[in-house]
Protein backbone atom coordinates (compact mmCIF):
# COMPACT_ATOMS: atom_id res chain seq x y z
CA UNK A 1 0.00 0.00 0.00
CA UNK A 2 2.85 2.47 0.47
CA UNK A 3 4.78 1.35 -3.12
CA UNK A 4 3.49 5.63 -4.73
CA UNK A 5 3.51 6.81 -1.39
CA UNK A 6 6.47 9.30 -0.25
CA UNK A 7 8.46 7.77 2.04
CA UNK A 8 8.50 8.39 5.48
CA UNK A 9 11.55 10.42 6.16
CA UNK A 10 11.94 12.98 8.97
CA UNK A 11 12.20 15.89 6.18
CA UNK A 12 8.94 14.32 4.52
CA UNK A 13 7.20 14.04 7.42
CA UNK A 14 7.84 17.23 9.31
CA UNK A 15 6.98 18.97 5.56
CA UNK A 16 3.72 17.54 4.93
CA UNK A 17 2.26 17.51 8.35
CA UNK A 18 3.39 21.50 8.26
CA UNK A 19 1.86 22.12 4.50
CA UNK A 20 -1.38 20.30 5.38
CA UNK A 21 -1.57 22.27 9.10
CA UNK A 22 -0.97 25.46 7.09
CA UNK A 23 -3.65 24.91 4.44
CA UNK A 24 -5.84 23.88 7.11
CA UNK A 25 -5.55 27.14 8.93
CA UNK A 26 -5.57 29.19 5.85
CA UNK A 27 -8.64 27.76 4.92
CA UNK A 28 -10.10 27.90 8.69
CA UNK A 29 -9.51 31.68 8.73
CA UNK A 30 -11.00 32.58 5.47
CA UNK A 31 -14.36 30.37 6.91
CA UNK A 32 -14.55 32.02 10.00
CA UNK A 33 -14.40 35.37 8.48
CA UNK A 34 -16.97 34.60 6.14
CA UNK A 35 -19.18 33.26 8.96
CA UNK A 36 -18.69 35.79 11.12
CA UNK A 37 -21.22 38.16 10.41
CA UNK A 38 -24.15 36.10 10.12
CA UNK A 39 -23.07 34.37 13.39
CA UNK A 40 -22.30 37.75 14.92
CA UNK A 41 -26.47 38.87 13.20
CA UNK A 42 -28.27 35.37 15.05
CA UNK A 43 -26.66 37.05 18.46
CA UNK A 44 -28.35 39.86 17.36
CA UNK A 45 -32.15 38.93 16.22
CA UNK A 46 -32.15 36.67 19.54
CA UNK A 47 -31.82 39.67 22.04
CA UNK A 48 -34.10 41.60 19.96
CA UNK A 49 -37.18 38.95 20.15
CA UNK A 50 -36.25 38.46 23.49
CA UNK A 51 -37.02 42.31 24.39
CA UNK A 52 -39.97 41.87 22.61
CA UNK A 53 -41.44 39.73 24.42
CA UNK A 54 -40.83 40.27 27.49
CA UNK A 55 -40.63 44.39 27.83
CA UNK A 56 -44.10 46.26 27.58
CA UNK A 57 -44.86 48.28 24.57
CA UNK A 58 -41.83 50.67 23.92
CA UNK A 59 -40.96 53.55 21.27
CA UNK A 60 -37.20 53.42 21.74
CA UNK A 61 -34.75 51.17 20.76
CA UNK A 62 -33.45 49.80 23.68
CA UNK A 63 -30.93 48.32 21.84
CA UNK A 64 -29.40 51.21 21.04
CA UNK A 65 -29.36 53.04 24.80
CA UNK A 66 -28.00 49.84 26.07
CA UNK A 67 -25.41 49.95 28.90
CA UNK A 68 -23.64 48.44 31.28
CA UNK A 69 -22.16 48.87 34.80
CA UNK A 70 -18.59 48.67 36.05
CA UNK A 71 -19.69 46.26 38.93
CA UNK A 72 -21.34 43.94 36.55
CA UNK A 73 -19.38 43.62 33.14
CA UNK A 74 -21.20 40.64 31.80
CA UNK A 75 -24.39 42.21 32.03
CA UNK A 76 -26.01 43.71 29.41
CA UNK A 77 -28.85 46.87 30.46
CA UNK A 78 -31.78 47.93 27.65
CA UNK A 79 -33.96 50.59 28.81
CA UNK A 80 -37.36 50.67 27.36
CA UNK A 81 -39.23 54.09 27.17
CA UNK A 82 -42.61 55.22 25.72
CA UNK A 83 -43.20 58.87 24.99
CA UNK A 84 -40.12 59.57 26.81
CA UNK A 85 -40.31 58.22 30.17
CA UNK A 86 -39.02 54.98 31.12
CA UNK A 87 -41.29 51.86 31.20
CA UNK A 88 -39.19 49.41 32.45
CA UNK A 89 -35.74 47.44 31.43
CA UNK A 90 -34.71 44.45 30.34
CA UNK A 91 -31.59 42.87 31.48
CA UNK A 92 -29.79 40.23 29.76
CA UNK A 93 -27.91 37.97 32.32
CA UNK A 94 -25.23 35.13 32.91
CA UNK A 95 -24.81 32.38 35.42
CA UNK A 96 -22.82 29.13 35.08
CA UNK A 97 -25.46 26.07 34.81
CA UNK A 98 -24.72 21.96 35.06
CA UNK A 99 -22.86 21.98 31.63
CA UNK A 100 -22.54 25.75 30.92
CA UNK A 101 -23.58 29.46 30.81
CA UNK A 102 -26.76 30.07 31.64
CA UNK A 103 -27.89 33.44 29.47
CA UNK A 104 -31.28 35.22 30.68
CA UNK A 105 -33.14 37.89 29.43
CA UNK A 106 -35.34 39.36 32.40
CA UNK A 107 -37.50 42.54 32.48
CA UNK A 108 -38.29 44.43 35.23
CA UNK A 109 -40.73 47.02 35.37
CA UNK A 110 -40.54 50.84 36.84
CA UNK A 111 -41.23 49.45 40.22
CA UNK A 112 -38.36 46.84 40.34
CA UNK A 113 -40.45 43.89 39.85
CA UNK A 114 -40.24 41.24 37.46
CA UNK A 115 -42.29 41.60 34.10
CA UNK A 116 -41.22 38.28 32.11
CA UNK A 117 -38.01 36.02 32.22
CA UNK A 118 -36.69 34.07 29.09
CA UNK A 119 -33.93 31.65 28.71
CA UNK A 120 -31.38 33.44 25.44
CA UNK A 121 -29.42 30.18 26.02
CA UNK A 122 -28.70 26.75 27.97
CA UNK A 123 -26.77 23.18 27.86
CA UNK A 124 -28.24 21.96 30.64
CA UNK A 125 -29.53 18.16 30.82
CA UNK A 126 -32.28 17.04 28.06
CA UNK A 127 -35.50 16.80 29.78
CA UNK A 128 -34.06 17.85 33.19
CA UNK A 129 -32.56 20.94 33.37
CA UNK A 130 -33.52 22.03 29.97
CA UNK A 131 -37.13 22.31 31.85
CA UNK A 132 -35.80 25.59 32.66
CA UNK A 133 -36.96 27.02 29.52
CA UNK A 134 -40.84 26.10 29.86
CA UNK A 135 -43.50 28.30 31.29
CA UNK A 136 -44.53 25.57 34.11
CA UNK A 137 -41.05 26.99 35.54
CA UNK A 138 -40.93 30.57 34.86
CA UNK A 139 -44.60 31.30 35.45
CA UNK A 140 -43.55 31.55 39.05
CA UNK A 141 -41.43 34.13 38.70
CA UNK A 142 -43.75 36.53 37.06
CA UNK A 143 -45.02 39.54 38.63
CA UNK A 144 -42.82 38.99 41.84
CA UNK A 145 -40.80 41.88 44.01
CA UNK A 146 -37.32 40.62 43.85
CA UNK A 147 -37.10 41.94 47.66
CA UNK A 148 -39.96 39.65 49.09
CA UNK A 149 -39.73 36.56 46.55
CA UNK A 150 -36.10 35.36 47.93
CA UNK A 151 -34.35 34.53 44.23
CA UNK A 152 -33.33 31.00 45.58
CA UNK A 153 -34.59 27.76 45.70
CA UNK A 154 -36.54 26.16 48.78
CA UNK A 155 -34.24 24.48 49.37
CA UNK A 156 -31.96 27.64 50.01
CA UNK A 157 -34.08 28.85 52.14
CA UNK A 158 -35.78 30.78 49.37
CA UNK A 159 -38.91 31.09 47.62
CA UNK A 160 -38.56 29.20 43.98
CA UNK A 161 -40.10 25.64 43.13
CA UNK A 162 -36.93 23.86 42.01
CA UNK A 163 -37.09 21.59 38.95
CA UNK A 164 -37.48 18.31 39.50
CA UNK A 165 -33.80 16.33 40.00
CA UNK A 166 -32.30 19.56 38.21
CA UNK A 167 -31.24 21.35 41.18
CA UNK A 168 -28.17 23.12 40.17
CA UNK A 169 -30.03 24.64 36.84
CA UNK A 170 -32.74 25.78 39.32
CA UNK A 171 -29.65 27.30 41.18
CA UNK A 172 -28.23 28.68 38.15
CA UNK A 173 -31.55 30.34 36.52
CA UNK A 174 -32.40 31.82 40.13
CA UNK A 175 -28.67 33.40 40.19
CA UNK A 176 -28.64 34.72 36.75
CA UNK A 177 -31.97 36.41 38.00
CA UNK A 178 -30.59 37.75 41.35
CA UNK A 179 -27.37 39.43 39.61
CA UNK A 180 -29.65 41.24 37.47
CA UNK A 181 -32.17 42.55 40.36
CA UNK A 182 -28.81 43.25 42.73
CA UNK A 183 -27.64 45.39 39.56
CA UNK A 184 -30.67 47.28 39.07
CA UNK A 185 -30.91 48.31 42.75
CA UNK A 186 -27.10 49.09 42.57
CA UNK A 187 -27.11 52.11 40.18
CA UNK A 188 -28.60 50.06 36.83
CA UNK A 189 -32.25 52.09 37.23
CA UNK A 190 -31.28 54.74 34.68
CA UNK B 1 -20.52 2.99 -10.11
CA UNK B 2 -23.91 1.73 -9.98
CA UNK B 3 -25.24 4.22 -7.83
CA UNK B 4 -27.92 1.76 -6.87
CA UNK B 5 -25.69 -0.75 -5.33
CA UNK B 6 -23.60 1.83 -3.72
CA UNK B 7 -26.70 3.57 -1.63
CA UNK B 8 -27.62 -0.46 -1.18
CA UNK B 9 -24.51 -0.98 0.72
CA UNK B 10 -24.24 2.21 2.66
CA UNK B 11 -27.63 2.47 3.87
CA UNK B 12 -28.43 -1.69 4.65
CA UNK B 13 -25.49 -3.72 4.24
CA UNK B 14 -22.51 -1.86 5.67
CA UNK B 15 -24.89 0.66 7.60
CA UNK B 16 -22.05 1.95 10.07
CA UNK B 17 -24.38 2.13 12.92
CA UNK B 18 -26.98 -0.99 12.99
CA UNK B 19 -24.19 -3.52 11.51
CA UNK B 20 -21.02 -2.05 11.58
CA UNK B 21 -21.63 -0.94 15.14
CA UNK B 22 -18.79 1.97 14.98
CA UNK B 23 -19.41 5.97 15.87
CA UNK B 24 -21.79 5.03 18.51
CA UNK B 25 -21.45 8.45 21.09
CA UNK B 26 -23.74 10.51 18.70
CA UNK B 27 -26.52 7.56 17.81
CA UNK B 28 -27.01 8.07 21.53
CA UNK B 29 -26.03 11.54 22.78
CA UNK B 30 -28.38 13.44 20.28
CA UNK B 31 -31.17 11.22 19.19
CA UNK B 32 -33.53 12.56 21.74
CA UNK B 33 -35.49 14.11 18.86
CA UNK B 34 -35.54 13.56 15.04
CA UNK B 35 -34.49 16.90 13.96
CA UNK B 36 -31.22 16.69 16.47
CA UNK B 37 -30.44 13.02 14.92
CA UNK B 38 -31.38 14.54 11.33
CA UNK B 39 -28.68 17.37 11.73
CA UNK B 40 -26.16 15.30 13.51
CA UNK B 41 -26.32 12.54 10.46
CA UNK B 42 -26.19 15.64 7.66
CA UNK B 43 -23.39 17.80 9.24
CA UNK B 44 -21.48 14.33 9.34
CA UNK B 45 -22.58 13.05 6.36
CA UNK B 46 -20.77 16.52 4.92
CA UNK B 47 -17.69 15.84 6.91
CA UNK B 48 -17.45 12.46 5.39
CA UNK B 49 -17.79 14.07 2.05
CA UNK B 50 -14.63 16.09 2.39
CA UNK B 51 -12.75 15.23 4.11
CA UNK B 52 -12.85 11.48 2.11
CA UNK B 53 -12.83 13.67 -1.01
CA UNK B 54 -9.34 15.61 -0.12
CA UNK B 55 -7.92 12.60 1.42
CA UNK B 56 -8.33 10.38 -1.67
CA UNK B 57 -6.60 13.85 -3.61
CA UNK B 58 -3.89 13.87 -1.63
CA UNK B 59 -3.30 10.46 -0.06
CA UNK B 60 -0.02 9.87 -2.50
CA UNK B 61 1.86 12.99 -0.61
CA UNK B 62 1.10 11.42 2.45
CA UNK B 63 3.96 9.41 4.40
CA UNK B 64 2.67 6.48 5.93
CA UNK B 65 4.03 7.27 9.53
CA UNK B 66 1.90 10.71 9.80
CA UNK B 67 -1.36 9.21 7.98
CA UNK B 68 -3.02 9.71 11.79
CA UNK B 69 -2.18 12.69 12.72
CA UNK B 70 -2.72 13.88 9.06
CA UNK B 71 -6.05 12.42 8.75
CA UNK B 72 -7.02 14.40 11.88
CA UNK B 73 -5.67 17.57 11.02
CA UNK B 74 -7.64 17.24 7.70
CA UNK B 75 -11.05 15.76 9.35
CA UNK B 76 -10.92 18.31 11.97
CA UNK B 77 -10.89 21.04 9.28
CA UNK B 78 -13.76 20.04 8.10
CA UNK B 79 -15.54 19.51 11.55
CA UNK B 80 -14.83 22.97 12.55
CA UNK B 81 -15.99 24.46 8.86
CA UNK B 82 -18.99 22.65 9.26
CA UNK B 83 -19.15 24.06 13.56
CA UNK B 84 -18.65 27.58 12.21
CA UNK B 85 -21.47 27.25 9.47
CA UNK B 86 -24.09 26.05 11.32
CA UNK B 87 -23.60 28.68 14.41
CA UNK B 88 -24.14 30.89 11.20
CA UNK B 89 -26.70 29.60 9.66
CA UNK B 90 -28.58 27.18 11.65
CA UNK B 91 -28.19 28.40 15.19
CA UNK B 92 -30.93 26.70 16.86
CA UNK B 93 -29.85 23.21 15.70
CA UNK B 94 -25.97 24.41 16.55
CA UNK B 95 -26.85 24.67 20.36
CA UNK B 96 -29.02 21.67 20.34
CA UNK B 97 -25.89 19.44 19.21
CA UNK B 98 -23.58 21.40 21.29
CA UNK B 99 -20.31 19.92 22.43
CA UNK B 100 -21.27 16.34 19.90
CA UNK B 101 -20.38 18.49 16.61
CA UNK B 102 -16.57 19.14 17.33
CA UNK B 103 -16.37 15.38 18.19
CA UNK B 104 -17.40 14.18 14.65
CA UNK B 105 -13.55 14.96 14.12
CA UNK B 106 -13.25 11.31 16.58
CA UNK B 107 -16.65 9.62 15.07
CA UNK B 108 -14.79 6.46 14.13
CA UNK B 109 -16.99 6.30 11.25
CA UNK B 110 -14.77 8.92 9.26
CA UNK B 111 -11.60 7.53 10.39
CA UNK B 112 -12.84 4.41 9.27
CA UNK B 113 -13.59 5.34 6.10
CA UNK B 114 -10.97 7.53 5.71
CA UNK B 115 -8.63 4.63 6.08
CA UNK B 116 -10.33 1.87 4.41
CA UNK B 117 -11.77 3.51 1.32
CA UNK B 118 -9.95 6.87 0.74
CA UNK B 119 -6.42 5.67 0.90
CA UNK B 120 -7.28 3.46 -1.73
CA UNK B 121 -9.59 4.98 -4.24
CA UNK B 122 -10.32 7.70 -6.25
CA UNK B 123 -11.74 11.04 -5.51
CA UNK B 124 -15.14 11.02 -7.02
CA UNK B 125 -15.66 7.22 -5.62
CA UNK B 126 -14.17 8.14 -2.17
CA UNK B 127 -16.66 10.74 -2.33
CA UNK B 128 -19.82 8.46 -3.20
CA UNK B 129 -18.79 6.43 -0.43
CA UNK B 130 -19.16 9.21 1.93
CA UNK B 131 -22.39 10.22 0.60
CA UNK B 132 -23.81 6.58 1.13
CA UNK B 133 -22.49 5.73 4.52
CA UNK B 134 -23.10 9.01 5.63
CA UNK B 135 -26.64 8.70 4.57
CA UNK B 136 -26.94 5.36 6.56
CA UNK B 137 -25.85 7.04 9.57
CA UNK B 138 -28.47 9.69 8.97
CA UNK B 139 -31.30 7.25 8.21
CA UNK B 140 -29.87 5.34 11.52
CA UNK B 141 -30.08 8.04 13.65
CA UNK B 142 -33.37 9.19 12.29
CA UNK B 143 -34.82 5.95 13.13
CA UNK B 144 -33.39 5.86 16.72
CA UNK B 145 -34.85 9.55 16.89
CA UNK B 146 -38.59 8.42 16.06
CA UNK B 147 -38.50 5.83 18.95
CA UNK B 148 -36.94 7.79 21.13
CA UNK B 149 -39.02 10.94 20.52
CA UNK B 150 -42.61 9.46 19.89
CA UNK B 151 -42.00 7.16 23.13
CA UNK B 152 -40.48 9.94 25.21
CA UNK B 153 -41.68 13.22 24.16
CA UNK B 154 -44.74 11.92 22.22
CA UNK B 155 -43.71 13.47 19.18
CA UNK B 156 -41.72 13.52 15.91
CA UNK B 157 -40.33 16.27 14.17
CA UNK B 158 -41.52 18.51 17.30
CA UNK B 159 -44.97 18.04 16.28
CA UNK B 160 -46.59 16.67 19.15
CA UNK B 161 -48.26 13.36 18.02
CA UNK B 162 -50.19 12.20 21.12
CA UNK B 163 -53.11 14.22 23.66
CA UNK B 164 -51.51 16.93 25.43
CA UNK B 165 -51.48 15.52 28.90
CA UNK B 166 -50.96 11.47 27.48
CA UNK B 167 -48.40 9.61 29.72
CA UNK B 168 -45.36 8.94 27.42
CA UNK B 169 -41.94 7.16 29.00
CA UNK B 170 -39.86 9.75 29.91
CA UNK B 171 -37.30 7.31 30.33
CA UNK B 172 -36.65 7.33 26.84
CA UNK B 173 -34.93 10.84 26.04
CA UNK B 174 -32.81 10.41 28.74
CA UNK B 175 -29.23 8.41 28.12
CA UNK B 176 -30.45 5.60 29.66
CA UNK B 177 -34.00 4.75 27.50
CA UNK B 178 -31.67 5.48 24.61
CA UNK B 179 -28.99 2.53 25.70
CA UNK B 180 -31.81 0.13 25.88
CA UNK B 181 -34.07 1.70 22.74
CA UNK B 182 -30.43 1.13 20.81
CA UNK B 183 -30.21 -2.39 22.10
CA UNK B 184 -33.71 -3.33 20.92
CA UNK B 185 -33.41 -2.12 17.73
CA UNK B 186 -30.27 -3.55 16.87
CA UNK B 187 -31.83 -6.96 18.10
CA UNK B 188 -34.70 -5.75 15.87
CA UNK B 189 -32.48 -5.18 12.89
CA UNK B 190 -30.77 -8.43 13.04
CA UNK B 191 -33.45 -10.29 12.93
CA UNK B 192 -34.64 -8.70 10.20
CA UNK B 193 -31.66 -9.30 8.31
CA UNK B 194 -31.60 -12.57 9.03
CA UNK B 195 -34.93 -13.57 7.81
CA UNK B 196 -34.09 -11.82 4.26
CA UNK B 197 -30.26 -13.69 3.86
CA UNK C 1 -14.53 20.61 50.03
CA UNK C 2 -15.69 21.68 46.89
CA UNK C 3 -12.93 19.44 44.28
CA UNK C 4 -14.94 16.61 46.61
CA UNK C 5 -17.90 17.07 45.61
CA UNK C 6 -16.21 17.83 42.16
CA UNK C 7 -15.20 14.27 41.59
CA UNK C 8 -17.85 12.34 42.86
CA UNK C 9 -20.38 14.32 40.58
CA UNK C 10 -18.23 13.40 37.56
CA UNK C 11 -18.10 9.80 39.00
CA UNK C 12 -21.24 9.45 39.76
CA UNK C 13 -23.98 12.05 39.02
CA UNK C 14 -22.74 12.80 35.77
CA UNK C 15 -20.78 9.33 34.37
CA UNK C 16 -19.03 9.97 31.23
CA UNK C 17 -20.72 6.87 29.61
CA UNK C 18 -23.68 6.59 31.52
CA UNK C 19 -25.00 9.96 31.68
CA UNK C 20 -23.17 11.86 28.70
CA UNK C 21 -22.80 9.40 26.33
CA UNK C 22 -18.95 9.98 25.60
CA UNK C 23 -16.60 6.76 25.07
CA UNK C 24 -19.27 4.76 23.62
CA UNK C 25 -17.01 3.01 21.17
CA UNK C 26 -14.21 1.56 23.52
CA UNK C 27 -16.90 1.26 26.15
CA UNK C 28 -18.75 -1.52 23.66
CA UNK C 29 -15.50 -2.52 22.01
CA UNK C 30 -13.77 -3.19 25.19
CA UNK C 31 -12.23 -6.61 25.74
CA UNK C 32 -15.13 -8.43 27.97
CA UNK C 33 -11.61 -9.38 30.37
CA UNK C 34 -11.69 -7.22 33.57
CA UNK C 35 -7.73 -7.34 33.78
CA UNK C 36 -7.71 -5.46 30.32
CA UNK C 37 -10.47 -2.96 31.10
CA UNK C 38 -8.25 -2.28 34.65
CA UNK C 39 -5.14 -1.26 31.57
CA UNK C 40 -7.18 0.70 29.49
CA UNK C 41 -9.18 2.81 32.40
CA UNK C 42 -5.25 3.64 33.88
CA UNK C 43 -4.22 4.69 30.10
CA UNK C 44 -7.55 6.86 29.60
CA UNK C 45 -7.01 8.21 33.12
CA UNK C 46 -2.76 9.50 32.38
CA UNK C 47 -4.33 10.75 28.65
CA UNK C 48 -7.07 12.84 30.00
CA UNK C 49 -5.47 14.57 33.16
CA UNK C 50 -2.04 15.51 30.63
CA UNK C 51 -4.45 16.18 27.93
CA UNK C 52 -6.62 18.81 29.96
CA UNK C 53 -3.57 20.37 31.36
CA UNK C 54 -2.05 20.73 27.86
CA UNK C 55 -5.10 21.53 26.22
CA UNK C 56 -6.28 24.47 29.07
CA UNK C 57 -2.73 25.98 28.69
CA UNK C 58 -2.48 25.91 25.20
CA UNK C 59 -6.36 27.74 24.96
CA UNK C 60 -5.33 30.18 27.30
CA UNK C 61 -2.16 31.28 26.69
CA UNK C 62 -2.24 30.99 23.02
CA UNK C 63 -5.39 30.60 21.21
CA UNK C 64 -7.39 33.09 23.32
CA UNK C 65 -4.68 35.74 23.07
CA UNK C 66 -4.25 35.68 19.22
CA UNK C 67 -7.90 35.31 19.00
CA UNK C 68 -7.37 31.93 16.69
CA UNK C 69 -10.11 30.39 19.06
CA UNK C 70 -11.13 28.10 16.20
CA UNK C 71 -8.28 26.12 15.70
CA UNK C 72 -9.33 24.83 18.33
CA UNK C 73 -10.53 21.27 17.61
CA UNK C 74 -7.01 21.07 15.40
CA UNK C 75 -5.11 21.84 18.05
CA UNK C 76 -6.61 19.82 20.86
CA UNK C 77 -6.92 16.70 18.79
CA UNK C 78 -3.48 17.08 17.59
CA UNK C 79 -1.87 17.32 21.29
CA UNK C 80 -4.52 14.19 22.35
CA UNK C 81 -2.96 12.12 19.42
CA UNK C 82 0.67 12.74 19.92
CA UNK C 83 -0.03 12.20 23.74
CA UNK C 84 -1.22 8.79 22.69
CA UNK C 85 1.75 8.51 20.84
CA UNK C 86 3.94 9.09 23.98
CA UNK C 87 2.01 6.85 26.18
CA UNK C 88 2.41 4.26 23.45
CA UNK C 89 6.17 4.56 23.46
CA UNK C 90 6.85 4.77 26.75
CA UNK C 91 4.59 1.93 27.76
CA UNK C 92 6.43 -0.14 24.99
CA UNK C 93 9.47 0.70 26.93
CA UNK C 94 8.25 0.08 30.34
CA UNK C 95 5.89 -2.58 30.47
CA UNK C 96 5.61 -4.71 27.21
CA UNK C 97 2.94 -7.16 28.60
CA UNK C 98 0.99 -4.60 29.29
CA UNK C 99 1.41 -2.83 25.53
CA UNK C 100 0.91 -6.28 23.89
CA UNK C 101 -2.68 -6.89 26.22
CA UNK C 102 -3.99 -2.98 25.30
CA UNK C 103 -2.81 -4.08 21.65
CA UNK C 104 -4.99 -2.00 19.01
CA UNK C 105 -6.73 -0.62 22.04
CA UNK C 106 -3.83 1.78 22.70
CA UNK C 107 -4.10 4.08 19.71
CA UNK C 108 -7.78 4.12 19.89
CA UNK C 109 -7.85 5.99 23.15
CA UNK C 110 -7.26 9.35 20.74
CA UNK C 111 -11.08 8.56 19.28
CA UNK C 112 -12.02 8.12 22.58
CA UNK C 113 -14.60 11.11 22.51
CA UNK C 114 -14.36 11.33 26.09
CA UNK C 115 -10.86 12.67 26.16
CA UNK C 116 -11.97 15.62 23.05
CA UNK C 117 -15.32 15.95 25.26
CA UNK C 118 -13.93 16.17 28.47
CA UNK C 119 -10.90 18.85 26.93
CA UNK C 120 -13.98 20.97 25.45
CA UNK C 121 -16.39 20.88 28.76
CA UNK C 122 -13.94 22.04 30.99
CA UNK C 123 -14.42 25.70 29.15
CA UNK C 124 -18.17 25.30 28.94
CA UNK C 125 -18.37 24.88 32.51
CA UNK C 126 -15.88 27.86 33.00
CA UNK C 127 -13.48 25.65 35.12
CA UNK C 128 -10.32 27.05 36.09
CA UNK C 129 -6.71 24.86 35.71
CA UNK C 130 -7.08 22.69 38.78
CA UNK C 131 -10.86 22.53 38.94
CA UNK C 132 -10.55 21.33 35.59
CA UNK C 133 -7.58 18.89 35.87
CA UNK C 134 -9.63 17.36 39.13
CA UNK C 135 -12.67 17.42 36.95
CA UNK C 136 -10.81 15.34 33.95
CA UNK C 137 -9.14 12.97 36.56
CA UNK C 138 -12.78 12.27 37.96
CA UNK C 139 -14.52 11.92 34.65
CA UNK C 140 -11.43 9.56 33.77
CA UNK C 141 -12.31 7.94 37.13
CA UNK C 142 -16.09 7.34 36.20
CA UNK C 143 -15.05 5.96 32.79
CA UNK C 144 -12.75 3.36 34.45
CA UNK C 145 -15.55 2.42 36.82
CA UNK C 146 -17.82 2.10 34.39
CA UNK C 147 -15.89 -0.48 31.79
CA UNK C 148 -14.72 -2.70 34.92
CA UNK C 149 -17.97 -2.84 36.04
CA UNK C 150 -18.97 -3.21 32.43
CA UNK C 151 -16.78 -6.09 31.56
CA UNK C 152 -17.23 -7.91 35.12
CA UNK C 153 -20.91 -8.28 33.81
CA UNK C 154 -20.13 -9.08 30.06
CA UNK C 155 -17.88 -12.06 31.65
CA UNK C 156 -21.06 -13.94 33.17
CA UNK C 157 -23.12 -12.92 30.48
CA UNK C 158 -20.93 -14.73 27.74
CA UNK C 159 -21.64 -18.00 30.20
CA UNK C 160 -25.58 -17.43 29.71
CA UNK C 161 -28.12 -18.34 27.49
CA UNK C 162 -29.16 -15.68 25.20
CA UNK C 163 -31.47 -15.36 22.49
CA UNK C 164 -29.87 -15.19 19.22
CA UNK C 165 -30.54 -11.91 17.72
CA UNK C 166 -29.82 -10.25 21.07
CA UNK C 167 -26.45 -11.70 21.07
CA UNK C 168 -23.14 -9.14 21.17
CA UNK C 169 -24.37 -5.75 20.78
CA UNK C 170 -27.73 -5.48 21.84
CA UNK C 171 -27.86 -7.58 25.28
CA UNK C 172 -24.80 -5.31 25.88
CA UNK C 173 -26.76 -1.98 24.82
CA UNK C 174 -29.45 -2.89 27.02
CA UNK C 175 -27.31 -4.01 29.94
CA UNK C 176 -25.29 -0.38 29.79
CA UNK C 177 -29.39 1.03 29.87
CA UNK C 178 -30.07 -0.63 32.86
CA UNK C 179 -26.66 0.38 34.62
CA UNK C 180 -27.04 4.16 33.53
CA UNK C 181 -30.80 3.79 34.91
CA UNK C 182 -29.10 2.55 38.71
CA UNK C 183 -26.59 5.39 38.43
CA UNK C 184 -29.84 7.77 37.84
CA UNK C 185 -30.30 7.04 41.65
CA UNK C 186 -27.70 9.51 41.99
CA UNK C 187 -28.83 12.43 40.29
CA UNK C 188 -29.52 15.25 42.25
CA UNK C 189 -27.02 15.11 44.77
CA UNK C 190 -24.29 17.51 44.52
Amino acid sequence: MADNKLPSTFFNMVLILTLISAVATVALAYTYQVTKEPRALVEIKKTEAALKAILPEFDNNPTDEKFTLPDYPQLEFYPAKKGGQGIGWAIKTVSIGFSGEVWIMVGFDVNKHILNTQVLSQTETPGLGTKMTQDKFQAQFRGQNPAEFKLMVKKDGGSVDALTAATISSRAFCEALNKAAKALEQGGAK
Amino acid sequence: MNLAKELYRGIVKENPTFVLLIGMCPPLGVTNTVINGMGMGLATTAVLIGSNMVLALIKNIIPDKVRLPAFLVVIASFVTMIDLSMGAYVPDLHAQLGVFIPLIVVNCIILARAEAYASKNGVMASAVDGLVIGLGFTIALMIIGVVRELLGSGSIFNIPLLAEDATTILIFILPAGAFIAMGFLIAAINKLLKRFQ
Amino acid sequence: MEYLTIIFVSIFVNNVIFAQFLGMCPFLGVSSKVKTAIGMSAAVTFVMVLATVSTFLLQVKVLDPFGIGYLQTIVFIVVIASLVQMVELILKKVSQPLYQALGIFLPLITTNCAILGTTVIVFKKNLNLISGTIYAFGTAVGFGLAIIIFAGIREKIDLMDVPEAMKGAPIALITTGLLALAFMGFSGMG
